[in-house]
């Protein structure tokens, strides 16, 4: 058995080289790869500018290479998500997803992830139709107003230990700021295409962002109280270590979890997602506010609408499930910015499994939904952490705030219920 | 004044003039926000992160969606035919001539031309935090109760109530007609959701 036994020596050896000092310098350095490339990046660009002009090059070509980064890498996990989500949906709906594209003159198929490529070309050279009477500098403005406060929202989102492109004392404020101009572009394009069916969804749509945003912000400041700070960077630190077994994440406390269930709901709605798509409910609207888009106007909202989804989630892990932190010290080896994509897509999976599973809900639904659900939850949350806070940390404080958060849940859904009584829904048919 | 207030400033102003000149309401409202966003930039140029955002969060993210609301729901949002400004402008700016020039001799009068000025502060949202919930938290709280007052009354003149024996119920006795065939498919049964 000597081959055997060598391997196990190999192994033993590898295993005590890594853990000693070569590992850890090997895994630190493969944690701030990024930061070290953007650095070396920035420092050579700027040594090629005269002396007099290098600190404003090096502020310059630091922003262009961040804001290079961040569209690069999140357009491409667009490009991938669009082809996950129809096959996930292709999956749950008992067929194949996209899976003919591939690689021109070949048999290659790629599995259908040749399908973003194609679907790009084709908006790029269809062609870019404008109704007679819309108004012609609103409607083509939409999509780019659409796009940009999308992509500003990323410059507060750190994606890994020391990479975040703007470290604002006042982060979570600046992301839900810009988030508020979102509403502005979906009611330009719904007012500029004189068309009735964009004009409706977009009332819908901003009555919709309106009424989940307040929960989506009431739902964050347990964690803004708790971290007592509102830049992100302050928020991921405060979540850093072990409580007991497990990870010191907020979402593992009473008011956290309910916090991550209320953001997570208020979230889809924010991001007009199944089932909160009424703004561009298919069977009533066509397609919505962009209905009168086509071309590469229509893919740009296409892309604001998953760009907005991915920052979104990206706050959701900053505020709730501990950031780029690694959920167990013996994990901690794997660099912080993969911890962070391995949630950002498990949240995105569960986007596309709510959006295989729920139907549609109606408008009077929604609407009751927000105000009369989520708003008090969201409220009753606050004093959940107030209580939390002031109480020393021990198994009365967990039952106490358990109760705070479970009670007004039961009592609120009963309450809204009513006195209706659901019975087996019956069907007769023609004979 | 440096190159970025100047630009900032030209901005605002040219955005607040076309929101007052140009003919079609919607166009108003649109230019409206970039003055809005411009204010933002001023405070934002100031060092001043807080506020900055808190101005578009509330003004560029809320009011001026409620004011588009409100253009929607009430004319559609159509362009006069008629002039936009009175004729008897010179009047007009008679009194704004003689406002401004009230003012700044107000201002030129006031004791505040003779203080030095402050050292720039610099201050974090902390310490605004801390402003609001220590020494300013009867303000805040007298705001948030007539913000609250307000809520309410809007919502109670919005609310209509149901006459006995009104429009609905008599709808429903409309439908119910004894002539009318039964329907071979009956409506779903209500169920589920939350109303």
């Amino acid at each position: 058995m000597f081959p055997r036994r060598l391997s196990v020596f190999i192994l033993r050896q590898t295993l005590a080289a890594y853990f000693g000092g070569l590992g850890f310098y090997m895994t630190d350095a493969l944690d701030q790869i990024f930061v070290t490339t953007k650095q070396f990046l920035v420092a050579f660009l700027a040594g090629l500018f005269p002396p007099a002009w290098q600190p404003l090059a090096t502020l310059l070509i630091s922003a262009v290479v961040m804001v290079a980064a961040i569209i690069g890498v999140f357009a491409t996990l667009f490009a991938i998500t669009t082809v996950l989500e129809r096959k996930g949906l292709g999956r749950m709906q008992n067929r194949h997803g996209p899976n003919r594209v591939g690689i021109p003159f070949t048999q290659i198929r790629l599995a259908g992830f040749g399908q973003p490529a194609a679907d790009g070309i084709k908006a790029l050279i269809k062609e870019d139709v404008v109704p007679v009477a819309a108004d012609k500098v609103v409607h083509f403005l939409a999509p780019v107003v659409m796009v940009v406060p999308v992509i500003l929202a990323y410059a507060v989102l750190p994606v890994g230990r020391n990479m975040v492109a703007l470290d604002l004392d006042a982060g979570v404020l600046f992301f839900f700021a810009v988030g508020g101009a979102v509403e502005l572009a979906v009611f330009m394009a719904g007012w500029s295409s004189r068309n009735k069916y964009a004009l409706l969804g977009a009332m819908r749509a901003i009555a919709q962002m309106i009424s989940y945003e307040i929960p989506l912000i009431l739902a964050a400041v347990p964690v803004i109280m708790i971290a007592r700070s509102l830049s992100t960077t302050g928020i991921i630190a405060a979540q850093a270590g072990q409580a007991g077994f497990l990870p010191a994440w907020f979402v593992f406390t009473p008011w956290g979890f309910a916090g991550f269930v209320l953001f997570m709901i208020a979230a889809t709605a924010e991001s007009n997602r199944s089932p909160f798509d009424l703004p561009e409910g298919e069977s009533e609207l066509v397609a919505g506010y962009f209905t009168e888009y086509s071309g590469f106007k229509f893919a740009l909202f296409f892309l604001a609408e998953y760009l907005g989804l991915f920052v979104i989630s990206g706050l959701a892990i900053t505020l709730f499930l501990g950031g780029w932190h690694a959920p167990f010290p013996w994990l901690a080896w794997l660099p912080s910015w993969f911890w962070f994509f391995v949630k950002l897509l498990g949240l995105i999976f569960v986007f596309i499994w709510l959006r295989g599973t729920l139907p549609r809900l109606r408008l009077d639904q929604l609407m009751n939904f927000a105000w009369k659900f989520l708003l008090p939850l969201t409220l009753i949350n606050l004093l959940t952490v107030a209580v939390w806070h002031y109480l020393s940390a021990s198994g009365w404080r967990w039952a106490v705030c358990v109760l705070m958060v479970i009670v007004p849940y039961v009592a609120l859904g009963r309450g809204l219920w009513g006195h209706r009584r659901v019975r087996k829904r019956v069907y007769r048919y023609a004979e | 004044m440096t190159l970025s207030f100047a630009l900032i400033a030209l901005l605002t102003v040219v955005a607040a003039l076309a929101a007052m000149l140009l003919r079609n309401l919607v166009h108003c409202a649109l230019a409206m926000v970039v003055a809005f966003v411009g204010i933002a930039a001023a405070f934002l140029n100031l060092d001043a992160q807080f506020v900055g955002f808190a101005q578009i969060l509330v003004y560029v993210g809320a009011v001026t969606i409620l004011i588009v609301f409100a253009v929607l729901l009430t004319r559609g949002g159509l362009a006069p035919e008629r002039s936009l400004f009175s004729t008897s402008w010179v009047w007009g700016g008679g009194v704004a001539l003689a406002v401004f020039a009230t003012l700044a001799w107000a201002i030129r009068q006031s004791v505040i031309r003779d203080r030095q000025p402050l050292p720039e502060p610099d201050v974090t949202v902390k310490q605004i935090g801390e402003a609001l919930m220590t020494r300013f938290v009867l303000p805040l709280e007298v705001i948030g109760l007539l913000l609250t007052a307000a809520l309410i009354g809007a919502v109670i003149i919005a609310m209509k109530e149901a006459p006995a024996g009104g429009k609905r119920e008599k709808e429903s006795a409309d439908l119910e007609e004894p002539g009318n065939p039964p329907s071979v498919m009956p409506p779903p049964t209500p169920e589920g959701g939350l109303s």
